[in-house]
């Protein structure tokens, strides 16, 4: 595998990729990264994080829920590298990576995002990442990584 | 009670296959048409003794334009699964089987037909979805919007928990080339070779070009009525022996929230299903003689032959090693029609037509004695699905 140059666009991804159309459910995710927080739902009354936020408990049907701080912190998962660009608007950005993110203090769940100032090549199942921040327009601050640890 | 052996497919019909948008501007219900003409007259059925109407994928053809428009009289029975792309399928079929047997119905057709618009591509269905889709928010910011984006994480994960490889892909992408090659009316048939696979072009790592279905435009009809009506019809009866539909809710949607539990992350989200699929028909894996596996992507051919038991889980990639799917010799020939990847892609109707042209002794690539065939739906969010039919 080529190992491309790791200076990222900023924002990585084109802004219009991130025009958020977020419902009562989701709302509470995209206003917490707003403010520059990342916050997982729990159920309040098992304590099981779940995300994509959903309006009940998978484990227990409870409705009641809180949003836990994250430190952002976590392990790759997952990875890939994207070669070829499905829509005429990422022409531009290819090829570029999607990494899954497994948050270490969130009960395992995992955020699709993608990794800053990393070569496609270096990229690995296991590696340290941690959270980084990137405003994309004044309403949406999108939750990003970068490695850690090195 | 269950389903089990109390209904058959009785006729398959089939449109011409065609390139993405080279039927655009013909009817979808015209199509239905012709493949239900091939199924009619294939099965000894009477187009009249049709009553039920059994589709997927949110198919556009409603029964209340298509009774009409093929002469038959009665809509005594009408269901649609949900979902889209190709997860469906299978259980159409169930869902005919059901309304068969609940007395709702005498003679279901399945029928599925896609035309992909010339201006609007499968693979970017999940990136135009801006501003109309809460969902979608949770991977769209960040380039991930194709399925085969989706789904190459999956089988990334599953390189790094059970040592798969590429060649692996490589593998099932040249087994059912060859089986295409044998299959006059596949539309890809230029040989195929290991190298060929690994030097095509990286499209969302770590799948490549040949690891890709096609994009076609066409579609099929399936007929299915009570295995008694079977008995006097032209074509040797193809017993549904057991259905599955579904999945597990911790999978829900897996393919795009990427919030499956880690046990069953890098699968295809099969695995539930496979238990009950069995349990209902009464076998085990090693019964299953022909496995026609939804293969929108290659490497969930890999997922699909560990979530059914056809070979140990992350034993996958060395199940397929070797021409380990390839007809005539491999451990099970797989996909002995060509496929998503190399007949066609019409969302998976024609691994289901495959099916019974092997129980039925008239497949290009025809397993000897064959007498049991698996047959899957998309591997997707849930609902997905499968049946196991037999001679």
């Amino acid at each position: 595998m080529a190992r491309e140059t790791i200076s990222n666009p900023t924002p990585y991804m084109p802004a219009d990729l991130a025009e958020l159309a977020p419902d009562g459910v989701t709302q509470p995710y995209w206003d917490h990264c707003n403010q520059g927080e990342l916050r997982i739902q729990r159920c309040k009354a098992c304590g099981t994080f779940r995300h994509p936020p959903l309006p009940g408990c998978p484990d227990c049907g409870a409705r009641d829920d809180e949003w836990v701080r994250s430190e952002g912190k976590g392990r790759v998962f997952s990875f890939s590298g994207v070669y070829h660009p499905v829509l005429p608007n990422v022409a531009e950005y290819v090829p570029y990576n999607v990494v899954l993110v497994q948050l270490a203090d969130a009960g395992g769940v995992r955020i699709i995002s993608n990794l800053l100032g990393v070569a496609l090549g270096d990229i690995e199942i296991g590696m340290p990442v941690e959270l980084v921040w990137e405003r994309v327009s004044p309403d949406v601050n999108l939750p990003r990584f970068r490695p850690a640890g090195g | 009670m269950t389903i089990k052996d109390k209904t058959c497919i009785v006729g398959v019909g089939q449109t011409e296959f065609g390139h993405r948008g080279q039927f655009a501007h013909k009817s979808q219900s015209v199509q239905i048409g012709e493949a239900l003409e091939e199924a009619l007259e294939e099965s000894g059925l009477d187009r009249t003794e049709i009553d039920g109407f059994s589709s997927f994928s949110m198919d556009s053809n409603d029964p209340s334009l298509l009774a009409p428009s093929l002469g038959i009289p009665n809509v005594n029975y009408a269901g649609m699964v949900f979902g889209g792309g190709g997860g469906g399928g299978c259980a159409a079929i169930a869902n005919a089987s059901a309304a068969i047997l609940a007395g709702y119905a005498k003679v279901v057709m399945v029928y599925k037909i896609i035309t992909q618009p010339p201006n609007m591509r499968f693979g970017a269905s999940y990136g135009r979805a801006a501003r109309s889709d809460p969902r979608s928010d949770f991977h769209r910011p960040f380039g991930l919007m194709a399925p085969g984006q989706f789904f190459s994480l999956f089988f990334r994960r599953h390189m790094h928990q059970y040592g798969t490889k590429t060649t692996h892909l490589a593998e099932v992408a040249v087994a059912q080339r060859f089986h295409a090659t044998r299959n006059p009316r596949a539309l890809m048939k230029t040989p195929l070779t290991i190298e060929d696979h690994q030097n095509s072009r990286i499209i969302a790592d770590p799948f490549r070009l040949f690891d890709y279905c096609q994009e076609n435009d066409g579609g099929a009809v399936i007929l299915v009525t009570s295995a008694e009506r079977a008995k006097t019809l032209k074509q040797r009866p193809v017993y549904i022996m057991a259905t599955a539909q579904g999945g597990a809710a911790s999978w829900g949607q897996g393919l795009t929230s990427q919030n499956a539990p880690d046990d069953i992350y890098p699968s295809s989200g099969h695995r539930h299903m496979a238990p009950r699929l069995y349990a209902m028909a009464g076998i085990e894996p090693k019964d299953v003689d022909v496995a026609e596996l939804y293969d929108h992507f290659s490497g969930m051919v890999i997922l699909q032959l560990e979530d059914y038991g056809l070979c140990k889980i992350g034993e996958g990639g060395s199940f397929v090693e070797n021409g380990g799917i390839k007809w005539p010799d491999g451990n099970l020939p797989v996909n002995t029609h060509g496929g998503n990847l190399s007949e066609v892609y019409l969302l998976g109707m024609t691994h289901m037509v495959e099916a019974v042209r092997q129980l039925r002794g008239t497949s290009t690539s025809q397993v000897e004695d064959a007498e049991i065939a698996l047959v899957t739906s998309g591997p997707s969010n849930l609902p997905s699905s499968s049946m196991l039919l037999r001679r």
